[in-house]
């Protein structure tokens, strides 16, 4: 192959790289107004007056409250229980209430700080034991958003017959996507024209969906762009239809363009994280180590409002059970109200807390049956024609032992472990452990996800004699403008040059779907290979294309072709593979058209001096199809690995009634350079039928599996087994120390 | 942003005298401001007090490291950068370049000053317990002259401390004395490796007379509102040849001079037992130092 | 209070803008001036994003108010290629993957220009601390730990 699997230069880094990339606070219109949301600062109650104090000019500034909402005063996504402004109820603090406009940025902070918000206090729940409890009761009829039951086989029946019965329970923490840029958007909107939107976001059409709703306008009276986005993870999956709302509000009212920047105090405080999350797990084996069943009890914090919580908790349920094989498995999966800001899409979405708590109870498992932790897996791994939890057969060639050998080689971790185990005894202070966790991962969305988008790409010849990809896929830093262009380049037989992507903007592209669930690659990459084919195709068919062509002599077929025809533009639309079937109602069947495998391996020190874990090596082996780019692939891994070093080890956020107030990069401890240690990344290739190249998904796979390696290395080190995360210096010290105590 | 700028004000003095005219006729207005580091991080929150600022990033009567037979001088503008390059530092107050070189990052490093540091009087500040484990001194400067100070005595509460508002730290001074049979130990345990704030920190200094503690200095950051020197387990060292009774007995000392909280960066109980921990830690230096 | 005017020189060139003496010197790059390639990720010195040479030494833009760069040479993002020629750091940054998002890239950039200029074959542990003033959510560092080695065999 010519451009798949190659190195070739991202396609808009040499704009990276010089800073000529415009994002979205680059921006700007003549007669700009600034805006900035006033927010509650109560977790729950009733809106009783807004004051406005003197030495402001109120009369200067746009006002936008809930009664200016031209349409419906909600964000349309899944439920409408989320308002865009406050109307009289309080349900999380940061909740959005009044919107300012005006010319000077700096006299507009100063007005924030002028407005208070008079509210009566209810009542709130502010976690998951709380709402399950219900403490009080903050949403619908019993705090519970969404719940799912996984059922395989007869769990029941199955605890007289174990050997062992093990359980255990297990905590995450929110976690923060912290994007280095923060979220933004600049709007002009009006009756006339309708409203435009740029920003910094995942999925224009999730916007252009919920700014429909807001203004009751049709289709075509919505534009939605997205300009150069520094980064996303998930945090600009849902909420920029929130921020672009706002923006477009005060737009609409003002008569003006409206910048909506937020600086990384609200950002840190009012946008979603990762749902915590607490799971129970009971697991019976036979005394040779195979798992006969598992019950599982996972429940999400999912905050204030549904947003995308049910399809969190979806994703976290069917990894529930791992990629092991167990033929009685029921996982019961809730989704619970708090009064805190909606939790929402982070890179793995709902996989990291159920696969956590999973592999940290096989570890707690392997020790009890007096197993290595390596050997209980490979005596439950799943294999090709087995059956997953949700009874899909794996009929990918997929071989988790061999990842187990490969990764065992390549961290050498026999001899660490031994090694290690004989240095911890001479040294009173320096602990070294090695451990391990194995994972898989679905690539695109759950179930009849896909069937229902229809994702729709399309692809154009320009005059240029170009071909140009248009797209609602984001480039967001992982790649999508590259690989995009490499497989077209690939099934067109051009030089990679010859391909441009369109800007994301709803007015020319159709919507490939969301840039989310690791699926632009394998899904919407498939549509590229697919137009590709069609416009060879038709360019064949006309005449203008010879059966062997050079890329200046397919440059000139195009430009042939549009002096005839006047254009050339093709549309491919996503199908569901025929052998992919699920069902909604009973949560069975083909959770996923294809999985990532994956085995990773990490190597920690422990000071018990100061209690601080480092991540001294990380092996990262997954076997991901065909890789596409060798470099950005890499990259995703690297990155997504680092990230989970911070949910493991670092990053939590500290709640006081309901708000995050470690709300500073200052406090919210994200890993620099200096902390992380060596990322060694593999890649084993199983080409996937029905990816483009045969490639899978990989963007979220690594974060599922750092956190419970590291856990399972600090276990492997000092013999404690922390059922949480992140393992801060502190956590791991008041474990430590309530160890000694009670032994 | 959140500053509401208009409600600042900020010039540059001429000179250092200036820069003291103003402060002494202008008390309540005028507010030195150094390399910013700080204050800055306040005004982008919009929390710095609304006065003018008097930009003294380039007084030269301020910069510069001096040395002569009894005291290093460094200028109170004198940045981390400098500080680390310093060979004379590196040699006889290595304490001092470690806190630099743990203070933020390079950039951090590049603005970032001792005397703004230490009028900005934060009880995390990394440089302020290796001054204190030398018996630094401060020399103080307004109109009416010059002023000297121990440097253990000017914190004297949170955010409270004995610099007038027409005075200006225009130097710290770091006594000399022979390098030899000195222990040096540093030690900052922060959020994370670099580009952090700490949670614990602890400077120690030790000479030796034989196998006896000479002198010993001991100071820790972020366990009390100040910066803080502990006497009383210095005084159990003081005179005494190191046995393992005795390191107890200074580390049980040690856990009651300290007085830690919970914040949003640890814990009041994490940080008591870290401190002690790293205490234990300078002790066994010590101790491999004379008794191996 | 009344802007005052800041003479400085910005990426070679000879500048005189009228500002407020305690606006940050980001904002005077960005919005002044138009050289938005300096970011603000956190505003408060944390994340390297806005990082740019003053008087030849790596600083956080967002710590500085205008009034301290009076006289000062300023060099930004826009000012370290040669025309259309990269930058070695730019160049290995491209071609190694260490540009994701791109976001912290201008600071991360300048970051790695100062380390390289201070030592021109840093070890490994020395990248690691001389870029650790500039926050990375994409890369693990690990493919700009590759770009800067690759910088230094240029």
């Amino acid at each position: 192959m010519r451009w798949i699997g190659k190195d070739v230069p991202r396609k808009e880094g040499k704009d990276k790289v010089t800073g000529a990339s415009r994002y979205i606070d680059d921006i700007t219109f003549p007669d700009m107004l600034y805006g900035v949301t006033v927010r509650s600062e109560t977790s729950r109650g009733i809106l009783q007056r807004t004051v406005f104090e003197e030495g402001i000019p109120w009369e200067e500034f746009t006002q936008v409250t809930c009664k200016d909402i031209p349409g419906n005063n909600y964000v349309a996504l899944i439920e409408t229980d989320q308002p865009y402004l406050a109307d009289g109820k309080i349900n999380h603090p940061l909740e959005a209430v009044l919107l300012l406009a005006h010319p000077d940025k700096y006299l507009l902070q100063e007005a924030r700080r002028k407005v208070s918000l008079e509210v009566d206090p209810l009542p709130p729940v502010y976690d998951i034991e709380e709402s399950l409890n219900q403490k009080e009761i903050v949403w619908g009829k019993d705090n519970v958003f969404k719940e799912y039951l996984l059922e395989k086989g007869d769990i029941d029946q199955v605890w007289e017959k174990a050997d062992h019965i093990i359980e255990g329970e297990y905590k995450t923490g929110a976690q923060e996507q912290l994007y280095i840029e923060t979220n933004g958007i600049v709007a002009v909107a009006n009756p006339e024209e309708g409203v435009t939107v740029w920003g910094s976001l995942q999925c224009p059409y999730y916007v252009h969906k919920a700014l429909m709703a807001l203004f009751d306008l049709p289709a075509d009276k919505i534009r939605v762009i997205q300009t150069t986005t520094g980064g996303g993870f998930g945090g600009k999956e849902e909420y920029p239809s929130m921020i672009a709302g706002h923006a477009a509000l005060l737009a609409w009212k003002s008569g003006k363009p409206v910048k909506l920047i937020y600086d990384r105090l609200e950002d840190l405080a009012a946008t979603t994280k990762r749902h915590p999350s607490l799971t129970r797990h009971k697991m019976a084996l036979s005394s040779e180590g195979k798992i006969l069943g598992m019950e599982i009890d996972f429940v999400l914090d999912g905050g204030a409002y549904a947003t995308l919580s049910s399809v969190v908790l979806s994703r976290g349920t069917i990894h529930a059970a791992g990629p092991y094989l167990c033929e009685n498995v029921r996982v019961r999966a809730r989704v619970v109200a708090t009064n805190t800001p909606p939790h929402g899409a982070f890179r793995g979405f709902g996989a990291p807390q159920s696969i956590f708590a999973l592999e940290r109870h096989l570890d707690k498992a392997a020790l009890q049956l007096n197993l290595s932790k390596e050997e209980l897996r490979r005596r439950n791994f799943i294999q090709e024609g087995q059956l997953t939890a949700t009874g899909q057969v794996i009929n990918e060639k997929v071989s988790l032992a061999d990842l187990m050998t490969k990764a065992m080689e390549k961290s050498d971790f026999q001899k660490k472990k031994e090694q290690f185990h004989s240095e911890n005894k001479k040294n009173k202070y320096i602990k070294r452990g090695i451990g391990l966790s194995s994972f898989f991962h679905g690539a695109g969305f759950t179930g009849s996800g896909e069937a229902y988008l229809e994702s729709m790409l399309g692809m154009e010849a320009t005059k240029e004699g170009k071909i140009r990809i248009l797209s609602a896929s984001t480039e967001i830093g992982q790649g999508t403008n590259t690989i995009f262009s490499q497989i077209a380049a690939e099934a067109l037989g051009i030089e990679y040059d010859l391909i441009e992507i369109s800007v994301p903007d709803t007015a020319l592209v159709p919507n490939s779907g969301p840039t989310v669930a690791s699926r632009t690659c394998m899904i919407v990459g498939k549509l590229v290979e697919s137009a590709a084919i069609q416009v060879k195709e038709i360019l064949r068919q006309s005449g203008f294309l010879a059966s062997t062509y050079s890329s200046s002599e397919f440059s000139k077929a195009c430009q042939s072709y549009l002096d005839k025809f006047s254009q050339l533009r093709v549309f491919s639309k996503y199908k569901q593979p025929t052998n992919i079937k699920w069902d909604d109602q009973t949560y069975r069947g083909d959770a996923y058209g294809a999985y990532a495998w994956a085995v990773y391996v990490a190597e920690i020190k422990i000071d018990l001096r100061t209690y601080e874990t480092t991540v001294e090596d990380f092996v990262a082996l997954q076997e991901v199809g065909k890789v596409i780019h060798p470099t950005l692939a890499a990259g995703q891994i690297e990155g997504g690995v680092a990230q989970g070093i911070g949910y493991g080890l670092y990053e939590k956020v500290v709640w006081d009634k309901g708000q995050m107030i470690n709300n500073q990069m200052t406090n919210y401890i994200m890993p620099t350079s200096a902390d992380i240690g060596k990322i060694r990344v593999f890649f084993e290739e199983a080409p996937y039928a029905h990816g483009p190249a045969g490639a899978k998904g990989i963007g979220e796979l690594p974060l599922d599996g750092v956190a419970p390696a590291i856990s399972s290395a600090i276990e492997n080190a000092i013999g404690l087994d922390i059922p949480e995360i992140p393992v801060t210096p502190e956590t791991l010290h008041e474990y430590w120390v309530s160890r000694k105590v009670n032994s | 942003m959140r500053a509401y700028l208009p409600a600042y004000d900020a010039l540059t003095p001429d000179s250092l005298d200036h820069a003291l005219e103003l402060l002494d006729t202008h008390p309540e207005e005028y507010v030195p401001f150094a390399g910013g580091t700080d204050l800055m991080v306040l005004l982008d929150w919009g929390k710095l007090p609304r006065k003018k600022y008097l930009n003294i990033w380039n007084l030269s009567e301020l910069k510069g490291i001096q040395e002569d037979e009894s005291f290093i001088s460094l200028g109170g503008l004198t940045t981390y950068t400098e500080i680390q390059a310093s060979e004379v530092l590196q040699k006889e107050f290595p304490n001092l370049c470690q806190a630099a070189r743990w203070s933020g990052a390079w950039a951090i490093q590049n603005r970032g000053t001792l005397g703004g540091n230490i009028a900005n009087a934060s009880p995390a500040a990394d440089s302020s317990p290796a001054l204190l484990s030398y018996g630094a001194e401060l020399e103080i400067v307004s109109r009416s002259g010059v002023r000297r100070l121990p440097y253990s005595e000017f914190h004297t509460g949170y955010k409270e401390m004995r610099l007038e508002k027409n005075e200006i730290i225009r130097a710290i001074l770091l006594p000399r004395s022979s390098v030899e049979n000195c222990h040096h130990y540093y030690r900052k345990v922060g959020t994370r490796k670099a580009q952090a704030i700490s949670k614990v920190c602890l400077a120690a200094f030790v000479k030796w007379e034989g196998n006896k503690i000479k002198e010993c200095r001991i100071a820790l950051g972020s366990v009390a509102p100040t910066v803080i020197r502990c006497p009383k387990s210095e005084e159990i060292l003081t005179g005494k040849t190191l046995s393992r009774e005795l390191k107890e007995e200074a580390k049980a000392t040690l856990g009651q001079e300290i007085s830690p909280i919970d914040d949003v960066r640890s814990t009041k109980d994490y940080r008591l037992e870290i401190a002690v921990n790293i205490f234990d830690e300078f002790l066994d230096e010590l101790g491999g130092c004379k008794e191996g | 209070m009344k802007k005052v005017d800041i003479f400085f020189t910005i990426n070679g060139v000879k500048k005189t803008v009228s500002a407020h003496p305690m606006k940050r010197l980001l904002d005077l790059l960005r919005e002044e001036l138009e050289l938005t390639g300096t970011k603000e990720g956190c505003g408060e010195g944390e994340c390297g994003a806005c990082s740019v040479f003053v008087e030849g030494k790596l600083v956080n833009s967002c710590l500085i108010p205008s009034l301290q760069v009076q006289g000062c040479e300023v060099k930004t993002i826009e000012g370290v290629a040669d025309g259309e020629q990269l930058h070695r750091v730019q160049e290995s940054f491209l071609k190694e993957g260490g540009a994701q998002c791109g976001i912290c890239t201008p600071g991360m950039i300048m970051a790695a220009i100062a380390l390289l200029e201070e030592n021109s074959e840093p070890s490994y542990e020395e990248i690691q601390e001389g870029l650790a003033g500039n926050l990375c959510r994409c890369t693990g560092y690990t493919k700009i730990f590759t770009s800067v080695v690759k910088a230094c065999q240029k």
